[in-house]
């Protein structure tokens, strides 16, 4: 089977709430209706044909300014027929994507992550902590519109004698350069050289 | 015991020698500043309790096993057959009660700055941190990140900084001796 025919095959299967599939680069990329997630990773897993028994990743795209803000992807393989799958799901800011934990358990922590790095929350999930960022951390540091520096910062405190968050001071401020050319500020020379 | 070698307080022979070496002591060299450490004949050492004191100390560094990136591995080559840190008599230890010494080695992150600080409050006097490599020095690549500590000096204090990203073992072992030199200088008992 090949992988335009496995799409079709899930497009099929999925109806309406498959919005899209497409094959590029020899890989299948489904792009489905949020509502629709665990009941289609569920046919993925059971289906005796497919059998994507592993969930492999689960990660979070932070498109701002666009409608839905993010996108969460899945990646699913099939031991059996050595064949991935990729499926999309586009969600706006703040509303809950069901958790597909009841279906792969290893989506446990791939959820906690896109959670903390994203703050997309994640419906009956049953463990919904950050999972990298320090316990306490405001914001979510991939978010496209989280400053690099973050919004804290640690010492320790001699008087409270424990680790304590202050708001980042920073002496220099972070500058961006221009890393397109080695020879940054050789036009102006060779003007110069010219004259 | 050998002729002119050095074993505090161990005598291989009757008391009556000591009279005859307090007269005819020799410099030690074990000592590198050149003052009192006095070697007898008969495996006597006398010299300032301070002095001595301070050359066992430096002598048997016990560093607390604190890699957190890959700082660690220049480290653990520092300890490794070639540059051999157990010639310094440094053992690395996997307890804080055990060790005298901090390496902190890598990069220091918000999440384990409690815990770092935990592990050396844990460490008994007197204590020596040694900061290895860029990130641990002031947060080096990662300075203007969100999740990592400006240098380990926030957090504890630092007795000897070591540049590098990361510092080759030789640098790691140039820091120790630099710390070695510190702690022989340093006076332990109170006047």
């Amino acid at each position: 089977m090949t992988l335009e025919e496995v799409g079709t095959l899930v497009a099929d299967e999925i109806g309406t709430d498959c919005l899209s599939y497409e094959v590029i680069r020899g890989e299948l990329t489904l792009t489905i209706d949020p509502v629709a997630i665990v009941r289609v990773l569920t046919y993925l897993r059971d289906s005796e044909q497919l059998q994507f028994s592993l969930l492999v990743d689960i990660c979070g795209v932070d498109y701002l300014g666009r409608d839905p803000r993010f996108d969460v992807v899945y990646h699913v393989l099939s031991l059996v027929h050595n064949r991935r799958l990729r499926l999309k799901v586009g969600i706006e800011e703040g509303v809950p994507l069901p958790s597909v934990t009841s279906v792969y358990s290893s989506a446990n922590w791939g959820e906690r992550e896109v959670f903390d790095l994203y703050g997309i929350p994640f419906e009956d999930h049953p463990d919904l902590r950050r999972i990298l960022t320090d316990y306490d951390f405001e914001g979510h540091p991939l978010r496209k519109d989280f400053p690099l520096t973050g919004y804290g910062e640690v010492r320790y405190d001699p008087d409270q004698k424990r680790v304590i968050y202050e708001p980042v001071n920073l002496p220099q401020a972070f500058r961006t350069f221009d890393l397109e050319s080695p020879w940054e500020g050789m036009e102006t020379a060779a003007i110069r050289r010219e004259a | 015991m050998a002729e002119g070698s050095v074993g505090v307080g161990v005598s291989s022979n009757q008391w009556s020698v000591i009279s005859d070496q307090m007269d005819n002591h020799e410099e030690s060299s074990l000592m590198t500043d050149n003052r009192s450490l006095i070697t007898g004949q008969q495996g006597f050492l006398i010299g300032k309790l301070d002095e001595i004191a301070a050359w066992a100390q430096a002598g048997s560094l016990w560093p607390l096993t604190f890699g957190l990136a890959c700082c660690a591995i220049e480290m653990m080559q520092a300890a490794g057959a070639r540059y051999d840190l157990d010639r310094f008599g440094m053992v690395f230890r996997g307890s804080p009660r055990q060790a005298d010494l901090m390496i902190v080695a890598g990069t220091l992150t918000n999440k384990m700055a409690p815990a770092l600080r935990k592990v050396y409050d844990q460490m008994a006097e007197p204590r020596y941190v040694i900061s290895m490599g860029s990130c641990a020095n002031g947060g080096g690549y990662y300075h203007y990140s969100y999740s990592v500590v400006r240098g380990c000096d926030r957090i504890v204090p630092v007795d000897v900084y070591v540049p590098g990203c990361p510092p080759t073992a030789e640098a790691l072992l140039y820091g120790i001796t630099v710390l070695q030199r510190k702690i022989k200088r340093q006076k332990v008992f109170a006047r």
